[in-house]
């Protein structure tokens, strides 16, 4: 481990990774397909290097939260499944899960991208709530650009399918034929930077997340505001460094963004 | 049932499409798409088999985890991830399935971890998944005395059929003549083709024994058709690329 580790720093002190990469370099190819599984209604699978991640999303249907009755909502989840690498494990969702879950999850809600209100039914009844869920395929580093990206594509993908109403009951038709697009207002992205000793990577492999200082994770929208961000890992960092990682994402997102379907 | 509801003769399969190597992380991984329903296996191993007490000091385990992805049901809403009841059994039966043509005995005390998802469902997903794992064994490398190859098997309106689909499983539902048999009768199979011999056999309904009999003659002729698919799959994934 330690000897990884130290050969991994004085790699990256040179600017080159294990793989041969710049620092600020995502691997290849990078690949976003759509529609890659009939049961979702919307579907998309990213490939970064080794790393492949499926993303499906469903949509059903169900009764609003009580502080917010017009307003549908979404529910990202995550399995680090055992059949995407040997070092997942069978069970209840893991702590890194969970965290790549939610921090995708902030991405797409407060980028805005969804427009919650019009994924309202019948105000105070019922709404639609968008279901993604993230499963990697192969795991080979940077789950969470993938995921995140991958998530945004399904999103790109789905079409909202057949309701039916009958006495004011609502039942979804999932055999019926899909029509309506969901609406998309923004596209939020995000771009994962690793600090290792003094320097920045982007687009870790499996061996740089497990020896990093600190990382940060940062969604930006459109624009090219930043709309949710993580910072992880066990050390800190100044003011500066977050700047520095900051301004290095936004622009790698900028980058990763030309990998989507056009509009 | 005079004609099947997407107009496929009676014995006829859906369209298969089998392909290994799709999981770089595995030591061996196998896609089997028949119809809408696809499976992916991945196989690791073997490892150090913890906890300790389920090591076998005279042959490896073999452990078969069956899992349908959130996404993958084509015909309803989102299934809620983790175990179940239902998916416990089929990785119970597709261990059992798997077993006869593997011989483990090299890897005492050890674990081969067979990992079974579904990403998309159309009724024989347990096939689907038998399919992807012997594939998936057999490019890892292991010693097996044959592949395994599965299918199921209907009686459905008192017509026996090869490869029952969703709509067939409920046929009462979506009958576009009218019926004679309230009864869909599912019957999954698994085989080793070159020795002739049955490895899974499950039952859902009602058969006569004549009806099974016939059933299992059909089975058999549809595996073999299955085997010849992922044998040239497997034989694809080492051809030299010119």
């Amino acid at each position: 481990m330690t000897i990884t580790k130290n050969h991994i720093i004085k790699l990256i002190k040179q600017n080159v990774r294990l793989d041969g990469r710049k620092n600020d370099e995502y691997r290849k190819p990078i690949t976003v397909e759509l529609g890659v599984t009939e049961g979702a209604e919307g579907s998309a699978r990213v490939i970064i290097g080794d790393t492949e991640v499926v993303v499906g999303v469903k949509m059903e249907i169900m009764s609003p939260y009580p502080d917010s009755p017009d307003q549908g909502t979404i529910m990202v989840g995550a399995e680090l499944i055992p059949f995407a690498s040997p070092d997942y494990e069978s069970g209840p969702p893991s702590i890194k899960a969970i965290e790549l879950a939610r921090v995708i999850d902030r991405g797409v809600r407060e980028s805005k991208c969804l427009d919650f209100k019009s994924m309202c039914i019948k105000s105070g009844e019922k709404v639609w709530v968008c279901a993604i869920d993230i499963i990697p395929i192969n795991a080979a580093g940077n789950m969470f650009d993938a995921g995140a990206i991958g998530a945004l594509a399904a999103l790109m993908d789905t079409r909202l399918p057949a309701l039916e109403e009958k006495d004011g009951m609502y039942k979804i038709n999932y055999e019926g034929e899909r029509t309506e697009k969901i609406k998309l207002n923004n596209q939020p992205i995000s771009c994962t930077v690793l600090k290792i000793g003094d320097n920045f990577v982007v687009d870790p492999l499996p061996e740089e997340e497990e020896i990093y200082d600190a990382r940060l994770t940062v969604a930006v929208d459109e624009s090219g505001d930043i709309c949710a961000m993580q910072k992880g890992g066990d050390h800190a960092l100044s003011a500066d460094e977050i700047m520095k990682m900051v301004e290095l994402a936004s622009k790698k997102c900028g980058e990763l963004r030309k990998f989507l379907p056009k509009k | 049932m005079k004609q099947r509801l997407d107009g496929r003769k009676f014995d006829e399969v859906r369209p298969v499409i089998a392909k290994v190597g799709i999981v770089k992380n595995a030591i061996g991984s196998a896609m089997f798409q028949i119809g809408k329903t696809r499976a992916i296996a991945a196989v690791y191993g073997p490892r150090e088999l913890y906890p300790r007490f389920l090591q076998n000091p005279e042959k490896g385990l073999l452990r078969c985890n069956y899992n349908m992805l959130p996404f993958s049901g084509t015909n309803g809403g989102r299934i809620r991830p983790g175990g179940n009841r239902r998916a416990k059994e089929i990785g119970l039966v597709t261990q059992k399935a798997l077993l006869p043509a593997l011989d483990l005995s090299e890897f005492p005390n050890a674990v081969v971890d067979v990992f079974i998802e579904i990403e998309q469902s159309d009724a024989g997903t347990r096939c689907a998944g038998i399919c992807a794992a012997s594939m998936a064994l057999a490019h890892a490398g292991f010693q097996m005395k044959d592949l395994v190859s599965a299918i199921s098997v209907g009686i459905v309106d008192n017509e026996i059929i090869a490869d029952i689909d969703y709509k067939e499983e409920h046929y009462p539902e979506f009958a576009k003549e009218e019926i004679k048999s309230e009864y869909s009768t599912d019957i999954p199979v698994a085989m080793m083709s070159n020795l002739d011999k049955f490895t899974l056999l499950q039952l859902d309904g009602r058969a006569k024994s004549d009806e099974l009999k016939k059933s299992l003659e059909m089975a058999k002729k549809a595996c073999q058709d299955i085997y010849e698919i992922q044998k040239k799959a497997l034989k694809q994934a080492y051809e030299v690329q010119k």
